[in-house]
């Protein structure tokens, strides 16, 4: 490989064990390409929430490096919070339930300081206006800034959750299980949402998912994942089109999917 | 709404006893220590609601006990609470060794009888309405600490909290913003609670001699005194009982009405 | 006569709303049904209105005919007798039908013991047979509910359903909390022993794809009523109520890049 442009996000050779535990990582290296969706793939237990908290810096790799820009990633660089946002996959424990979704998605905003300095109603008009323009990108109407989270449906929620993660322009939106806690029809729809916020906004997308049918439709890259070792990973048409590991033959044989139901018979 | 009639009812009841004190601050029918009315003279006349054995005006002592109830309530909530949220605050916080040593406390503090605490107190301090405030504050704030605890813990579960550490909120202000907005209704409603409870606690230790000493008036002393006299003067058993009721029912009317207004998801807002 | 009828079944909220409308449905013995719907359809509170078990607080009207006994009105002592042998249930989550302190083999034994009047030796020898049925090893009879992963916990749940020779089983989303890999493997198996028995079968998911798989009709329910009813083929194909048209075309759209990167 030569050229390739320079990763955003990268684990390096990354180990990881909770306290008394068997290692949950071994030697997983991932590297999230600009522009290249990248998609985590595996079963539960396979240590693929443990390798996103790593990425996000919530937790330190026992073994190996984090790299974001090419160096050691410090959880403490505003520069990297603002690049680099979670979507989680239940809206209902994401979003504080005594706050409006305005002071919820403007709060990456305040913390990270990114609202131009000057008077404190200067500063409130910013956000607001900046809530607005986010809650515009995710299909929600301006005033959904003043409703509280238990005033909406869940993939509503989502939404919401996905407009705190963007409302500071971040590079890279780091989504576990995105929506698999939503309906089916809702699911398409944020789906959708999230494919069309990687090219209007630019941020790539990697998703924590067991879900292939998510994965196609979301990310250019797939790294498979059992067991704590990556097992598979390349070009998503590659790795699903012709799997090489008879695990990932065997999850791509497991999905429940019309085109190959039983009851449907010959069209 | 039926949160904001329960609330509205609480406070009725509890502002009843509370003017009850603060009229006694300014105006009582008699002093407390006078004695000159007799012993065990009937309802009416010079004492609307008669003497006690001692010869002491009832409704006088029962304005003056409504004080003590009510400072002893209001203190020891005052006291366990900010104990109990602190330390509480603290074990939610704290990680592995500090949490288990913090938790392993407070059971024993739990498990410790609040009568036998109250002893404890007036035996190293002096027998006063301060030592038993303290008292019935210290085995209050070991409860509050544990359902802070437990409060904390909940919240910092939560994905939300999470979003807010890859938001780069630092640490004070996930506290301010996020943990303490989301238990405080939760911790409100307990105190409500506590409250009532410490009123009582502060009757029963009277009743058995361990509450603040006269010239303190006290609803669990009057009840006492007039044990023996229950069937001759059923009065002076009655009244202070009323009281007691009302006091603690108004408190946990308030306790409930709170539940119910605190939570955004039972108002709609506009 | 039929494993289940189900004729013009409402189910009432002691608040006065109405979960589920003027459901008719009906299985003949051996025949696989599909419930679907999204969340807050109520087709989790139809198949607990079939056993009779329905919270408090919430009321059944109309009829529920199963294997022919109306189950609605009839005294809870007196379903007993009915629920096990007429229907049996598998959740969603199989940690709470089962009880966490007893060994898988004994609770197991319980309804064979019941059924099938064994004793001793032979009822060992019934319950591994029947943990074999499952394709769950013989050391799972010794072994804690806790103890078992989340498929071989299903599993069991699924023996312990069939324990009492049920003429219909209701499965409720018996998949859902389980990996795709486990969830094949269950379905299979669910196939297989339908097969075998000749059971009825009441299939209740959100997921077009599973009823798919298993169910040969299906029902849609939408807001507690039922908008579409079919051969499954027939509704994926020809869906003809808009809401059933969403429903198939979202699954559509979803796997659409996977059919094309992995026909």
């Amino acid at each position: 490989m030569t050229a390739a442009p320079a990763a955003v996000l990268a684990a390096h050779e990354v180990g990881y064990a909770y306290r008394g535990g068997r290692p949950v990582l071994e030697e997983v290296s991932v590297s999230v390409t600009p522009g290249r969706g990248l998609a985590l793939v595996g079963e539960s237990g396979a240590g693929k929430t443990t390798l996103l908290r790593l990425l996000l810096g919530l937790a330190r790799p026992a073994s190996g490096r984090v790299l974001f820009d090419g160096a050691e990633l410090n959880p403490r660089d505003r520069a990297f919070r603002r690049a680099v946002q979670p979507v989680f996959q239940d809206p209902y424990s994401s979003l504080d339930p005594r706050r409006r979704a305005g002071r919820i998605v403007s709060e990456p905003l305040r913390s990270l300081g990114l609202l131009a300095p000057g008077s404190r109603a200067a500063r409130r008009e910013e956000a607001a206006e900046r809530v607005a323009e986010a809650l515009r990108s995710v299909g929600l109407p301006a005033d959904a800034a003043r409703r509280y989270p238990h005033e909406f449906s869940g993939g509503q929620r989502q939404r919401v959750a996905i407009a705190r993660a963007i409302v500071s322009g971040p590079r890279v939106l780091l989504a576990d299980e995105p929506v698999s806690a939503l309906d089916v029809t809702t699911r398409v729809r944020v789906v959708e949402l999230l494919g069309g916020l990687a090219e209007t906004h630019g941020v790539t997308v990697v998703v924590v998912s067991h879900d292939l049918a998510v994965v196609a439709a979301l990310c250019a890259d797939t790294a498979v994942i059992e067991r704590g070792r990556v097992v598979e990973q390349g070009r998503t048409a590659d790795v699903l089109g012709a799997p090489s590991h008879p695990y990932t033959r065997r999850l791509l044989d497991s999905v429940p999917r019309l085109s190959r139901a039983a009851r449907l018979g010959p069209p | 709404m039926r949160g904001r009639l329960t609330f509205a009812a609480g406070c009725a009841l509890v502002g009843l006893v509370l003017a009850v004190a603060l009229v006694s601050l300014v105006w009582l029918p008699y002093d407390p220590a006078d004695t000159t009315g007799g012993r065990l003279a009937p309802p009416g006349g010079a004492h609307l609601l008669g003497t006690d054995k001692l010869g002491r005006d009832l409704l006088t002592q029962l304005m003056a006990g409504a004080r003590t109830a009510l400072i002893a309530g209001i203190g020891s909530v005052l006291v366990g609470g900010l104990l109990g949220v602190t330390g509480g605050l603290l074990a939610g916080f704290a990680t592995r060794w500090l949490d288990d040593a913090l938790s392993a406390a407070l059971d024993i503090v739990i498990a410790f009888p609040t009568l036998l605490l109250a002893m404890l107190v007036a035996a190293a301090r002096e027998a006063s309405l301060g030592s038993v405030v303290l008292a019935i504050g210290l085995g209050m704030s070991a409860i509050v600490a544990r359902l802070t605890r437990v409060l904390v813990k909940r919240v910092l579960a939560q994905d939300y909290i999470t979003a807010a550490r890859t938001s780069g909120t630092s640490w004070p202000r996930i506290v301010a913003e996020h943990v303490l907005p989301n238990i405080w209704p939760m911790l409100l409603v307990n105190l409500a609670l506590q409250l009532g409870l410490a009123v009582l606690a502060e009757a029963a230790l009277s009743y058995l001699g361990l509450g603040p000493p006269p010239p303190n008036a006290s609803w669990g002393r009057l009840l006492q005194e007039a044990q023996a006299t229950v069937l001759t003067a059923p009065t002076g058993a009655i009244a202070p009982g009323v009281l007691l009721v009302v006091l603690v029912v108004g408190t946990n009317l308030v306790a409930d009405g709170l539940r119910d207004l605190a939570d955004p998801t039972r108002r709609r807002s506009r | 006569m039929s494993a289940l009828a189900v004729t013009g079944l409402s189910i009432r909220h002691a608040d006065g709303r109405e979960l589920v409308h003027d459901l008719s449905l009906a299985l003949a013995p051996g025949e696989r049904l599909g419930l679907i719907g999204e969340s807050g359809s109520g087709k989790s509170l139809t198949a607990l209105a079939v056993m009779g078990l329905l919270p408090a607080g919430m009321a059944a009207h109309g009829s529920v005919l199963l294997g022919g006994t109306q189950v609605i009105g009839t005294p809870d002592r007196r379903l007993n007798r009915v629920r096990g042998r007429a229907a049996a249930v598998v959740f969603q989550e199989p940690l709470t039908a089962m009880d966490p302190l007893m060994r898988v083999g004994r609770q197991l034994a319980g309804p064979i013991r019941r059924r099938r009047g064994l004793r001793g030796a032979r009822l060992r020898a019934a319950v591994l047979s029947a943990l074999a049925e499952v394709r769950l090893p013989d050391r799972a009879a010794v072994a804690y509910p806790h103890e078992l992963s989340g498929g071989q916990r299903q599993r069991a749940a699924i023996a312990m359903a069939l324990a009492c020779e049920p003429e219909l089983l209701i499965a409720d989303e018996p998949t859902t909390a389980l990996d795709v890999t486990v969830q094949a493997e269950i379905l299979a198996l669910l196939d297989g022993l339908v097969t075998g028995r000749g059971m009825a079968l009441l299939f209740i998911s959100h997921d077009l794809a599973v009823i798919a798989e298993v169910a040969d009709r299906v029902v849609v329910l939408k807001d507690g009523s039922m908008v579409e009813s079919g051969r499954t083929r027939d509704i994926v194909r020809e869906p003809r109520h808009a809401y059933t048209r969403s429903l198939v075309d979202s699954a559509w759209a979803l796997e659409g890049e996977l059919d094309r990167l992995a026909p």
